[in-house]
């Protein structure tokens, strides 16, 4: 043979490299670039790309300290807390009445819930604020926050309704018939035997949605005209239009701690893989 | 109260797509009685258990729990538990709670006097000390003390099951269903568990329906058994009933071992089977068609001479019981049970005493046969090749200029070899008088005068098949005759495989 | 029989508030008016017409396919010998590339745009193709993986070693055995990388070049911010071909599947 010892492990290494160079890397680069202040080439300690820098943890001071960014956080948690909230009010009958369909066809059902999400998903969003302008939500700026709220569930909620749906049609009918049998009526039944029996897709629903909404300004500024801002729509204004790519840098770590911090909590990481899966399996 | 707690009347259920589960069930079941409804998979039992559940309403038919008409009722009204085949424990509950389900939905009616001295009625949940209490009884009854606490996907197998009975039973229910509880533990917890639930049974008072696919558990367990197949009932009796008369060859094989063989009643309580006659106690036609049951242990061995049949010992198995064997008479086997051993190889005569034979009346219209299909699209039957219509095995289907069978699906099917059921009427055979024209041959056994008609026996020469014929010509008995049947005549179907 | 009737119509409620934006555009791409809510008498295929002829916009789609399946490509290569590569390593490799695969997907999109962006200006192609292309595939590969681990985990362990034993060399044995066994996996990976990337805004926003335009980019400028595409009634049209070709798709999609079920339940 070659001489060369060929294994199946090596296949990876591309992949690696990849991972690093294109993942890690860049996340400590966001850690850097949080810790430094561009300053006067004189007092700098050194340069990235061509810029001086020095060591500061002032950034987050000047973040933390500005109300409105205050006010934009909360903002965004609120929005995502009430999308949340309400997506879960809507997609749980429909997940529930999809699985207690007969031969499938909640399956085949199914599929028309998730078929919007093959559309592009700034069409979508435009589709909505037409939709939203035809029925006259555009008279007055205050619709604003409504108006955004309305989109979001409109874009996710497919996405809770899946995992819901594959919790719920996967709960053992038997379940069901023995809470009957030892003389809980049908509401009895449900709120003591199928939803709590069904946490776990309510959890993997909300883990799918919470994130996005807080994060995703695609929505806010299509459908706010502008007049609502969230967390993910300050780093793009400080990175694009500010050009302080060191603020923005700052609050993409403070999320980068949330997010990572809520993971690891909840032990969520092993459950991406089902998340992404169900993902995968829309296809 | 009427000592009638249950009765079915007339319940059929039908589902969709037109499928017959349950076929015309009656049943009445008496207080305190110990029930099995027994049969293989897809008879019909768990469907009607689930039936007297709720769980499923019956197509036509009613249901009455002591004389009130239950059935549209849904289960939460009915005040029947059901033990499942899965157990079906809340996995986010744990024992207590699990146990405690149904004790925590009941209202229980008080009376009380108020100070007028009026009685008032009200209904009242329990109380916590009374729940508690109720289910460390229902707890120490399954042999489970101080589990209270236990996580149930912590227990085992065994364990799940008790604690399934005691969540059913701490409900004091009327009638308790047990829908094939035993089938996951393994052979030595089924039987520790089948006394248990029967002493459990006659403790409690509590009318026991049951259903298994274990004719032994059956046997063991039931004060009454009801034997099902296909949505019928076959056959309803005490233990002893069944096993002893069956009324049928199907209960006769499912119950128990038995050595079952088509016969012929040839005279007055006279039986032939195995090729020889019996002497019998039935009283049945002249040629009418029989199954003979014979059970194993009933199976005298003696010396050759001494037997009415003799034949050579091929098997033979310890059993520790009993010794197990099988010997062959002619082409037949007979399965024996003795605690004699007899070695394989030593030839055995035996005796069977006429009331140990069972006899059931079979129903018989037209012959019927195991066969063939060979190359040149011929069917092999009762020893002989008989050009037959194959295309009939597939309907709609068609001959190609190869002799392959073209479905309407456009599959092309080679047939050589396939087994097929073969049936042939009494009127549509030929008897030729001599033995070569025809495609099948052997000896006439038997002729009777039915009246307008002679009902003709012919006897294959190698494996003694029967051929049987309505003519209106007489005939001699031991005749060499042969047979031809119009193609048309032949009805053929597909073996279906063996369903599990 | 009640409860059924109110089943029914909730989920036809919530179909039907699902699809009205949908159906509102594709009402009025044929439609003439220069803005959805006042009707035009004109009707016919004008907009498709528009469409055809936008180069702008035509320009865009096309950049937008080709950018999704260039880096479907890459992301299906490089995660499908990623995959086969963490799966046969220690197990220690395993895991950690693994949680590493996992972060682009629990991370926010933004956050992982400026990384992206971040790398590649320090590398010195800022915004360039090849820092969009990369943004894309850092976006994808993940899932791509993620779709081909769960295949080699199904496939018999045994089947490679019997083929190396039978004499084929290990490149052969990966081509021949292994990749047939997962490729139900690696199809559905690369459909999906497809699909997300086709859909991304913000890391393209973050890593393309300034003239670029995805479908994504385009719908954003027009309508972000107040403004409204009355400009580009095109739009619709182009919307309404998107939707026709994805219900065709899942269409033939799952008329494929169930004749491959019925198939092997007849056996």
């Amino acid at each position: 043979m070659n001489g060369l010892k060929f294994s199946r492990k090596q296949l990876g290494i591309p992949y690696a490299v990849f991972l690093i160079a294109f993942v890690v890397v860049p996340l400590l680069l966001i850690t850097l670039y949080a810790f430094t202040k561009k300053v006067p080439a004189d007092k700098a300690t050194f340069t990235i790309a061509g810029e001086s820098v020095s060591f500061a943890v002032s950034n987050f001071s000047d973040f933390f300290s500005k109300s409105a960014n205050i006010r934009v956080l909360f903002v965004s948690f609120g929005l995502a807390i009430i999308t949340t909230i309400v997506s879960l009010f809507i997609a749980y009958p429909v997940a529930y009445i999809l699985s207690k369909t007969k031969f499938n066809k909640g399956g085949v059902l199914l599929v028309l819930f998730i078929l919007p999400l093959w559309i592009n998903f700034v069409l979508r969003t435009a589709a909505m604020k037409e939709l939203l302008y035809f029925v006259g939500m555009y008279k007055s700026n205050s619709f604003s926050f409504i108006n955004t709220l309305i989109g979001m569930v409109y874009d996710y909620l497919p996405f809770v309704i899946m995992p819901l749906y594959s919790v719920l049609v996967k709960i053992d009918k038997s379940y069901a018939e023995a809470s009957a049998d030892l003389g809980a009526k049908p509401v009895t039944t449900f709120l003591s035997v199928t939803l709590p029996l069904s946490m776990p897709g309510i959890v993997s629903a909300i883990s799918m949605v919470l994130l996005p909404t807080t994060t995703s300004y695609v929505i806010s500024d299509t459908l706010g005209n502008g007049n609502v801002t969230i967390v993910g729509k300050i780093i793009e204004t400080q990175f694009l239009t500010m050009d302080n790519w060191h603020a923005g840098s700052t609050i993409a770590l403070v999320l980068l701690v949330i997010i990572f911090l809520s993971m690891f909590l909840s032990g969520k990481f092993t459950e991406e893989e089902d998340e992404s899966a169900g993902r995968a399996n829309l296809w | 109260m009427s000592d009638k707690i249950i009765e079915l009347v007339g319940i059929s259920k039908e589902f969709d797509g037109g499928t017959l589960a349950v076929s015309d069930f009656n049943l009445h079941v008496n207080r305190g009685e110990f029930v099995t409804f027994l049969g293989p998979s897809g008879c019909g039992k768990t469907t009607t258990l689930r039936m007297i559940a709720g769980f499923e309403i019956p197509t036509s038919g009613k249901i009455l729990l002591n004389g009130k008409d239950i059935t549209n009722l849904p289960p939460y009204l009915r005040p029947v538990n059901t033990v499942f085949q899965r157990y079906a424990l809340f996995p986010h509950l744990n024992v207590y709670d699990n146990i405690a389900f149904g004790l925590k939905l009941k209202k229980i009616k008080t009376t009380s006097k108020d100070k007028n001295g009026n009685v008032i009625e009200k209904f009242e949940h329990l109380k916590k000390s009374e729940i508690d209490e109720k289910v460390s009884r229902a707890l120490k009854m399954v042999d489970l003390e101080e589990f209270e606490k236990r996580k149930v996907t912590t227990l085992s197998g065994g364990q799940q099951q008790r604690i399934a009975i005691a969540r059913a039973i701490v409900n004091e229910p009327e009638i308790l269903l047990l829908d094939e509880p035993l089938g996951a533990l393994d052979l030595k917890m089924r039987k520790d568990m089948q006394l248990e639930l029967k002493d459990m049974q006659r403790k409690l008072g509590i009318t026991f329906i049951y259903v298994t696919h274990d004719q032994e558990e059956a046997l063991t367990m039931s004060d009454r058994i009801v034997v099902m197949k296909d949505g019928e009932v076959q056959q309803i009796g005490t233990p002893q009933d069944i096993y002893n008369e069956p009324t049928n060859a199907f209960v006769a094989d499912f119950i128990g071992e038995s050595n079952i063989y088509n016969g012929t009643i040839v005279g007055d309580r006279k039986v032939r089977f195995i090729n020889k006659v019996f002497d019998c106690v039935d009283d049945f036609e002249i040629n009418a068609k029989v199954d003979v049951v014979v059970r194993p242990e009933d199976v005298e061995i003696v010396k050759p001479e001494e037997g009415i049949v003799s034949g050579q010992i091929v098997s033979s198995i310890f059993k520790g019981v009993h010794y197990e064997m099988i010997m062959m008479v002619g082409k037949s086997e007979v399965m024996i049970q003795s605690t004699k051993e007899v070695k394989v190889g030593d030839t055995i005569g035996i005796r069977v005493s006429p009331d140990n034979i069972h006899i059931m009346k079979r129903d018989f219209v037209s012959n019927v046969y195991d066969g063939y299909i060979d190359k040149i699209n011929k069917v092999h039957f009762a020893e002989g090749a008989f050009e037959c219509d194959v295309t009939q095995l597939y309907p709609g289907s068609h001959l190609d200029s190869e002799g392959y069978v073209i479905t309407t699906a456009g599959e092309k099917i080679d047939l050589t070899n396939v087994p097929v059921r073969v049936e042939v009427g009494l009127k549509d055979i030929e008897i030729i008088d001599n033995d070569e024209d025809g495609d099948a041959r052997g000896s006439i056994i038997s002729i009777v005068y039915k009246g307008d008609h002679y009902q003709i026996i012919i006897c294959t020469d190698e494996e003694e098949e029967e051929i049987v014929c309505d003519t209106e010509y007489l005939w001699n008995e031991n005749d060499r005759v042969s047979v031809k049947i119009p193609k048309d005549k032949i009805k053929l179907t597909l073996k279906a495989v063996e369903k599990k | 029989m009640v409860k059924k009737i109110i089943g029914g119509s909730y989920i036809t409620l919530v179909l039907f508030l699902l699809y009205a934006p949908i159906l509102l555009l594709f009402v009025y791409s044929f439609n003439m008016s220069r803005e959805i809510g006042i009707w035009s008498p004109e009707w016919g295929f004008d907009l498709y017409y528009k469409l055809w002829s936008n180069t702008d916009l035509m320009e865009t789609v096309v950049n937008t396919i080709v950018l999704a399946l260039a880096a479907g490509f890459i992301s299906t290569v490089l995660g499908t010998m990623g995959a086969i590569g963490m799966f046969y390593s220690s197990r220690r490799v395993n895991r950690t590339m693994n949680e590493l695969t996992k972060i682009p997907i629990i991370n926010a999109e933004v956050v992982t745009a400026i990384s992206i962006a971040l790398i590649c200006t320090m590398f010195g192609f800022g915004r360039s193709y090849a820092s969009l292309l990369i943004g894309h595939v850092v976006l994808t590969v993940p899932f791509v993986v993620l779709s081909v681990i769960p295949k080699l985990k199904q496939m018999d362990n045994n089947l490679y070693e019997a083929v190396l034993d039978l004499g084929a060399t290990p490149t052969k044995a990966i081509f021949l055995i292994v990749i047939p066994e997962i490729l139900p996996g690696i199809i559905s990976g690369f459909l999906l990388a497809i699909n997300i990337s086709l859909d991304d805004y913000i890391i393209t926003s973050f890593t393309k070049p300034s003239t670029f335009k995805t479908i994504s980019t385009y719908v954003y400028d027009a309508y972000a911010k107040g403004g409204k595409s009355s400009s580009v009634p095109a739009l619709r049209a182009l919307f309404a071909i998107i939707f026709v070709v994805m219900i065709a798709y899942v269409v033939i999609h799952s008329f494929i599947q169930s004749r491959k079920s019925r198939l092997e339940g007849s056996r």
